[in-house]
């Protein structure tokens, strides 16, 4: 009892950790610049006769982790930095993933089942006559791709002026923030928003002229997703480490304290919000093209309360660790949910409890712990 | 302690604070602070209840620029929330707070408080746990608190001494590097008092400082409250009238949430109405 | 080979009787054995000389028959009113009104009817209602025969007028022979026929009222249409408050679902400052306990479900104090990481259902006392099972409210809430105070979920759907304070019926929710927030 209640004391990570000396985050660097020179070789260069050879469905599941792993970092940033439980980040997910998937769907022309040059089959089969105003521009990527960063970010900005304003925090933050991804999901779920309701959007045919169901495409958008995960996990880096970092740490730790040393912890917090809104936003984008399908069930608040336990699992307020989460736990439920489907329930609920009562710094503080102790 | 020793102490001390606190701040520092009329702080009828108590009753206070006033009551007189309605965390029903001549103090919010000068050290310390003891401080430290800004800020060499100095000042520059949830209760006492120290604030609000600390501490904290007098207006709230006698010039005796009596310490202890606020009953 | 001769015999001689539309029996049983070969048309002369006739059997035999429990035995032809149970009949003879023994849903065909027939059906039973000796009765069958008026039950109303003693009977007559009259050729009849109805509210009184009053209508005379415009109106003036008066009342029902549904995170969330996801779950626990309990007393439905409530608040308390015992515990003062282990209970609790029961839904069956409708006038009507409902939540809240007030436990519990180290000073026990607090909160969920069980399907994800929506009736109300989540879950109830005509069920649910997280932006405490230093915090 008394061994639990002190591991279950909330120790963030040594502060030499979060300026200096980041060894997970040098094996971070080396394991994805190995994933994004061996992956392409042995997908396209290895016959697929060898052993080695590498599946076009593995590379994007790889690409898929990758896309996972962004989102993870980006809740590390606002959870493990700075405190926000957010358990609606799904939300800023799922609206970069519509933003993209908007802009493959007026990519697929006249290519779809009812052939209208111009509106996407749900529409059509709505019998809707016009394209809704919010649809145009999106032919052009040049405009989805801001799209892509604004939807999520202007969501946050909104929604984290008033709350972070008005000194709504903790818990009672984390249930707002699931309320806001429920009734964006029960709003997306109507035909009348014109996002393709229940069915959402689907049958893409190519992205940028490339066509999504080639192996040089599929390689494509993984590299692309392990370079977004390189660069975003450089930013939060970043970030974590510059005296903004501090400060967005010092509001974790004490808010009160910092509001009383003359830091106006709102905006501190809307910045680093908007950040991880628009990062998750960039991570949804590389989500949709390469399952193929994004529907209203991605707002589900079941799917961002995942996110967190996959940061959880790897060790919060460490990056990697989230990374690491993001991979290991989304390893598992590809495997567990084809192999033993009625156990993956078990396991992720199992998941929750062991990794909150006794990991509560996750993987990669107990593996700190083990080699603090062993130094 | 006697008076004379704190003062010898003092003026050793007083040296190298002096050079600390005189340096410019920075653009934030609050230039609009205009206290020429001799007053730095100026609390009139302010009132606060909470749920129908009275927290506070018409209290009327004033503290001279370059004072050090201690505030001593029974609990539940309302010193925690005089401190609170100065620094913006609770707002009054009724009631005007003035700092200086031109700065309204019941129109800002906590950070702004801050940044126009005022200080505060809590009853507990409180100390970012989990960050270095320079760190600390570095956050504390006055300057630009734009998050913009603070997202590419490098310590310039003068910040970094300032830094040092302040450590060396607060005796933990051997824990420089050290969690600050790691140090002892007096040395947490000792980093509160140098963050607010880097603020470089114009008034000091100081709830029990001694609270806790050895004989040897206490009158470490004594010698630094007297040479920061003068310099910066303090006010001390303290239970601790051994220590309030050793640093006190004008003690102020707050009763059910107004002033009860003000004056030199031996006025005060020999009022009638105090004695039977503390005596009494 | 005697039997064989009679059956040709007895067929050749309905045939015969079918093709020849031979003249009807006379007599109630042979009216009874005629009807299993008649036609449709000679069915309605059968149901029109038993009402001729009445018998009082005939009103027996003719309801069964409108309630499709009519059947014929294929063997020989005889007509039993039937009560079906899992493919066996229980037979009654229709002569008697006695026991036939059983038999097989095989062996028996049923004695059909079409919709003409069914009108028929209706109005003839009306006809042995009006000479039934209770006036209440005989009011009720006037108003079936309005629906269907021509000159045979005009005549036959009029009749009764004259022989009717009870003045509410009387009443429906009169109002009756008024909507017959209202399309007399006469204009003074016409014009008395739409006074006497003024300030009739039945729906059918509306309808025939309505063409009258329309501008292009069939009434032509001006002083007609007026008064037939302030029938209409007057009509319309009590519709619109009765339909106020659903709308509150679907309100108050849908409130007494998220009271039930947030009382217990009231106790769990405001008074402990734990946050238990798997509270929706706990409620799921509760209903299937009531599914479980109607398995286990197939026979006593509304005897199972009664006893279910002491049973899922036994078992759903149970669940809580185990999970209390080995989760929560650990996690005090930490409520996002009580959040989040809670949930994944909740998802194995969920599973573990599905592997129990099945990932489909259950059903459980309502008794007869809970369903139907409450029929309090004309415009108004109530379905039972609701109003049950809004009761029980008020009844579980009242009694919450005892037990945190006047007994030794809720004393413990509060004391514990406000202070736990003084709390602890004094000699209370607080990890069994903890444990029973949370056991308290989580049976009342189970309590809730037997009441859900009676709205909608019991499955695995009946919880899901409810966590968002009680914890901000939770925050809303003001955490800590029971009396405002009574409110704010009766008070969010109704403000969603009265969005959904203007909005529709889906954008009236965001609305509130929308409203709700703005709400908690501008005042974090709720509507009623915990007043002084204690709750402002330090």
């Amino acid at each position: 009892m008394i061994r639990i209640m002190r591991l279950g004391q909330v120790r963030h990570a040594a502060p030499a950790a979060a300026s200096g000396g980041d060894f997970g985050g040098r094996v971070f660097y080396a394991v994805l610049l190995a994933a994004a020179l061996l992956v392409p070789l042995l997908n396209l260069a290895v016959p697929e006769s060898s052993a080695l050879h590498l599946s076009t469905y593995t590379v994007t599941l790889l690409g898929k982790y990758m896309s996972y792993a962004l989102l993870a970092i980006a809740v590390d940033l606002v959870w493990g930095y700075c405190g926000i439980l957010t358990l609606g980040h799904t939300a800023f997910f799922a609206l970069g993933g519509y933003a993209m998937g908007m802009y493959m769907m007026r990519q697929i022309g006249s290519r779809g089942v009812y052939g209208d040059p111009l509106l996407p089959d749900f529409m059509v089969f709505l019998n809707w006559k016009a394209l809704p105003w919010y649809w145009h521009g999106f032919d052009s990527f040049a405009f989805a791709l801001p799209m892509i960063l604004l939807a999520p970010g202007l969501l946050a900005l909104a929604f984290g002026w008033f709350a972070f304003r008005s000194r709504v925090t903790g818990v009672y933050l984390s249930i707002i923030t699931q309320a806001l991804t429920y009734a964006l999901m029960l709003a997306f779920f109507r035909n009348e928003m014109g996002f393709g309701g229940n069915n959402g959007l689907t049958d893409f045919k190519d992205l940028l002229g490339f066509d999504l169901h080639r192996d040089s495409t599929r390689v494509g958008l993984f590299l692309v997703s392990a370079g977004a995960l390189g660069l975003g996990y450089a930013a939060c880096r970043h970030i974590a480490a510059s005296r903004f970092g501090r400060v967005v740490q010092a509001i974790r730790d004490a808010e009160s304290r910092t509001r009383f040393i003359g830091y106006r912890v709102e905006n501190y917090k809307l910045w680093l919000f908007v950040f991880s809104a628009v990062l998750a936003g960039i991570a949804g984008a590389l989500y949709v093209p390469q399952v193929g399908i994004i529907n209203p069930g991605e707002f589900a608040p079941i799917n961002s309360i995942e996110v967190v336990i996959w940061v959880a699992v790897g060790g919060r307020n460490t990056l990697y660790g989230a990374v690491l989460g993001a991979v290991l736990v989304n390893f598992a439920k590809t495997w567990l949910t084809a192999a033993l489907p009625e156990v993956w329930l078990y396991a992720l609920g199992a998941l929750f409890v062991v990794v909150t009562v006794f990991l509560p710094q996750g993987i990669v503080g107990f593996l700190r712990q083990r080699l603090g102790a062993g130094s | 302690m006697n008076q004379a020793s704190v003062r010898a102490t003092t003026g050793r001390l007083q040296q190298p604070y002096r050079r600390l606190l005189r340096r410019r701040g920075s653009a934030l520092r609050a230039d609009d602070l205009d206290a020429s009329h001799g007053t730095i702080l100026y609390l009139e009828d302010i009132t606060v209840s909470f749920d129908g108590f009275k927290a506070l009753n018409a209290l009327t206070l004033y503290v001279d620029a370059g004072e050090l006033r201690c505030i001593i009551g029974p609990n539940g007189a309302g010193k925690t929330t005089m401190m609170d309605v100065i620094t913006g965390k609770t707002r009054p029903d009724h009631g005007s707070a003035w700092f200086g001549q031109t700065i309204d103090l019941l129109a800002l919010d906590e950070p702004e408080i801050a940044q126009s000068g005022i200080g505060r050290k809590f009853q507990r310390p409180t100390v970012f746990e989990n960050h270095s003891v320079f760190e600390n401080l570095e956050l504390a430290m006055a300057g630009d608190r734009s998050p913009w800004k603070l997202l590419a800020a490098k310590l310039s060499g003068e910040q970094r001494d300032s830094i040092e100095q302040t450590l060396q000042l607060v005796g933990l520059k051997d824990r420089s590097g050290a969690r600050a949830g790691s140090l002892s209760h007096g040395q947490k006492q000792w980093l509160e008092i140098g963050m607010l120290l880097m603020q470089r604030p114009r008034l000091l609000l100081v709830d029990e400082p001694v609270a806790g600390m050895t004989p040897q501490e206490t009158e470490r904290t004594a010698e630094l409250l007297l040479s920061l007098a003068g310099e910066r207006s303090v006010i001390v709230v303290e239970h601790d009238m051994d220590f309030v006698r050793s640093i006190a010039r004008t003690v102020t005796v707050l009763h059910e949430g107004s002033v009860l009596a003000e004056g030199t310490i031996d006025q005060v202890q020999n009022d009638p109405r105090v004695v039977e606020v503390y005596l009494g009953e | 080979m005697l039997l064989v001769l009679l059956a040709l015999c007895l067929l050749w001689m309905s045939t015969a009787r079918a093709d020849d539309a031979a003249p009807l029996p006379v007599d109630f049983p042979g009216l009874v054995a005629a009807l299993p070969q008649a036609d449709f048309a000679a069915k309605q002369a059968i149901v029109t000389r038993m009402t001729e006739l009445h018998v009082p059997q005939a009103r027996v035999l003719l309801a069964a028959w409108l309630d499709n429990r009519l059947e014929s035995r294929r063997s020989d032809g005889k007509v039993f009113v039937v009560e079906e149970h899992d493919g066996t009949l229980v037979l009654v003879d229709p002569f008697d009104g006695k026991g036939a023994g059983e038999g097989a849903a095989d062996d028996f065909e049923r004695v059909r009817s079409n919709n003409a027939l069914r009108k028929l059906l209706k109005v003839s039973i009306a006809q042995f209602d009006l000479k039934d000796p209770d006036p209440r009765v005989r009011a009720a069958a006037v108003r079936q025969m309005r629906r269907d008026l021509d000159e045979d039950t005009v005549t036959a109303l009029r009749a009764a007028l004259t022989q009717e003693k009870d003045g509410r009977a009387q009443h429906e007559i009169r109002v009756a022979l008024a909507v017959s009259d209202l399309g007399a050729g006469d204009a003074a009849v016409r014009l008395a026929a739409v006074r006497a109805l003024d300030g009739e509210t039945a729906a059918d009184v509306y309808n025939a009222l309505k063409p009258l009053a329309q501008d292009s209508g069939t009434e032509s005379d001006a002083s007609m249409r007026a008064a037939a415009i302030g029938a209409v109106r007057h009509i319309e003036v009590w519709r619109n408050f009765y339909e106020a008066l659903e709308t509150l009342f679907f309100g108050l029902s849908l409130g007494s679902v998220l009271v039930l549904a947030a009382i217990g995170l009231a106790i769990t969330f405001g008074v402990m400052g734990v946050i238990n996801m798997a509270h929706g779950e706990l409620m799921m626990l509760g209903a299937y306990t009531a599914y479980v309990m109607q398995q286990l007393m197939p026979h006593h439905v509304g005897a199972a479900l009664l006893l279910s409530v002491p049973a899922a608040f036994l078992v759903s308390g149970l669940a809580g104090v185990a999970i209390e015992r080995t989760v929560v515990r650990y996690l005090y003062g930490r409520p996002l990481e009580t959040l989040l282990a809670t949930f994944g209970l909740s998802l194995i609790m969920q599973q573990l259902v599905r592997s129990v029961f099945s990932p489909l839904n259950r059903s459980v069956a309502t008794p007869e006392w809970m369903s139907g409708l409450w029929q309090v006038n004309d415009l108004f009507s109530l379905t039972w099972n609701r109003v049950y409902i809004l009761v029980f939540s008020l009844v579980v809240f009242l009694l919450l409210v005892l037990i945190l007030n006047r007994t030794p436990l809720g004393l413990k519990v509060r004391a514990v809430a406000q202070n736990r180290g003084m709390a602890r000073a004094m000699g209370v026990r607080t990890e069994r105070v903890d444990a029973l607090t949370f056991g308290l909160g989580s049976g009342i969920a189970g309590v809730a979920g037997v009441a859900l069980s009676q709205l909608t399907n019991v499955g695995p994800n009946l919880g899901q759907s409810y966590i968002v929506d009680s914890f901000m009736v939770v925050v809303f109300g003001g955490v800590g304070n029971l009396w405002g989540t009574l409110i704010s879950g009766m008070g969010l109830g109704v403000v969603n019926k009265l969005l959904e005509p203007y909005a529709g069920a889906v954008i009236a649910k965001i609305l509130v929710l929308v409203f709700l997280i703005m709400f908690i932006q501008r005042r974090p405490r709720g509507l009623f927030p915990q007043k002084g230093r204690a709750a402002e915090g330090t």
